[in-house]
């Protein structure tokens, strides 16, 4: 069997700094994983269809214009109403240690600060993603 | 297997995580895929499936975006599988076409997938065909599939479609590009895209003039039409010309040649797989390298090393 870890990396909201979700997409990619890159400005709904559709293991969400607590929280609220919620989410960008830990009390699995490692990232992924039946 | 029946009705209702899933399984080859695959047979061929291909930048992803919002217009429900190629070095890949496909993002009455190339040994059309069949089981009325127009299995893939549609671009080089690429032969409907850009009308007169030359006449002449994919320029009658050829199909009947076609193509795929994978179980991956090694050692010619490795079946 060949089994792929499938990684979503979306950018929620509407800031334009792209530079950090595609060196991590990029980074995924040469660990051998099978990334789905959405693009700029993506609406939760969106990425939550985009995640369900792609069959995915994992969420990664960029975002640095401040808004998380305003769109992560609605990723997951939409990631519990289509039953999906097996589905890791993994967050970066800017976000302080105070939103940080809410997030995780949301069931956001990790967040990952400005100057993270790539290989911190991938290595995660690897080491917490479900094995499925 | 309960929990594969489970799986099963659930993609036949109408289920979208379960289409996923169940796609997933066929892409990694799982054991209940088979099983499940082959439950879902009878539920499958009402579907126009539509091969995209063009090379890469020609606009392909924008252009599968606005078909499928056109589709959508008329009432259609649309499947999409976008391929895209998987690194051979590491294995991993960059799926980028949802980028493009943002119209039509939230419509619950499209789905869309992203499909890494993978490693498959010439069986990645079996695998795009599996992923056809469950959304065809699914109820989409048309399926676009969408590949980047470089090599054979690519070819092989878009000739599993109904309707092929070639996106060209103005500018990639002469007619001779045109005839080495076999392209010629395999379009249905051939597509200008970027045709605000300079030297549209020549690409499409080459195309024309090159068309006059094809060797089998089979009552349809691929029209070759001029789009905008991104300002929605020309989309409609794409649309037709897609429509119009599944109507030439089913009249003249050639619907059922292709099909034909099609299945007998697959089915020796899967069994070129099969038997690969069983050589490989039996004979194990050492005794291959064996034969390598001495075919270096130059011991044995290629044919004659096929030879001894297909022994065990022969």
């Amino acid at each position: 069997m060949d089994r792929k870890i499938r990684v979503l990396v979306a950018k929620p909201g509407l800031d334009g700094h792209d530079r950090g979700a595609k060196v991590v997409a990029r980074a995924l990619r040469d660990a051998g994983m099978e990334v789905i890159y959405t693009g700029l400005h993506q609406s939760p709904e969106s990425i939550v269809e985009a995640a369900i559709q792609e069959d995915v293991d994992v969420i990664g969400l960029s975002l640095l214009s401040g808004a998380h607590m305003t769109l992560f929280p609605d990723v997951m609220r939409l990631l519990k109403e289509n039953d999906a919620e097996d589905i890791m989410v993994t967050c970066g960008g800017i976000i302080p240690d105070s939103d940080a830990k809410k997030l995780l009390d949301l069931g956001v699995s990790k967040v990952f600060g400005p100057g993270t490692p790539t290989d911190e990232i991938v290595d995660y992924i690897k080491n917490n993603v479900e094995p499925r039946e | 297997m309960d929990s594969l029946t489970n799986l099963l009705t659930r993609v036949l209702s109408g289920d979208r995580r379960a289409v996923a899933r169940l796609m997933t399984m066929a892409e990694n080859g799982d054991a209940g895929a088979r099983e499940a695959m082959a439950k879902l047979h009878p539920h499958t061929g009402k579907a126009h499936i539509v091969g995209i291909t063009g090379p890469p930048g020609s606009g392909k992803s924008t252009l599968v975006d606005k078909l499928a919002l056109e589709f959508r217009r008329l009432g259609k429900s649309v499947g999409i599988i976008a391929v895209d190629p998987t690194s051979p070095f590491t294995g991993g890949a960059l799926l980028g076409d949802r980028i493009r496909m943002n119209a039509i993002a939230l419509d619950r009455n499209v789905f869309i997938r992203s499909m890494g190339s993978r490693g498959h040994l010439g069986g990645l059309a079996s695998k795009t065909g599996d992923l056809v069949r469950i959304l065809d089981a699914h109820g989409k009325d048309v399926i676009l599939v969408e590949t980047v127009g470089a090599g054979q299995s690519e070819v092989e893939i878009v000739r599993t479609a109904h309707t092929t549609v070639i996106v060209e671009v103005p500018g990639l080089g002469d007619d001779i590009q045109a005839i080495k690429a076999g392209i010629l032969e395999i379009g249905d409907v051939f597509v200008v895209n970027k045709a605000d850009l300079g030297g549209a009308d020549e690409t499409a007169r080459e195309l024309d003039t090159m068309l006059d030359m094809n060797p089998v006449d089979t009552g349809w002449r691929p029209p070759i039409l001029q789009t905008v994919a991104k300002s929605d320029t020309g989309i409609l009658e794409v649309v037709d010309a897609i429509t119009s050829h599944m109507d030439h199909l089913k009249e003249t009947g050639n619907l059922k040649d292709r099909v034909r076609e099609r299945e007998k193509t697959n089915l020796l795929e899967l069994v070129r797989d099969r038997v690969v994978d069983s050589l490989m179980e039996n004979d194990n991956e050492r005794g291959l390298e064996d034969l390598v090694d001495s075919i270096m050692k130059y011991e044995l010619d290629p044919h004659t090393a096929a030879e001894r490795f297909l022994k065990p079946i022969r």
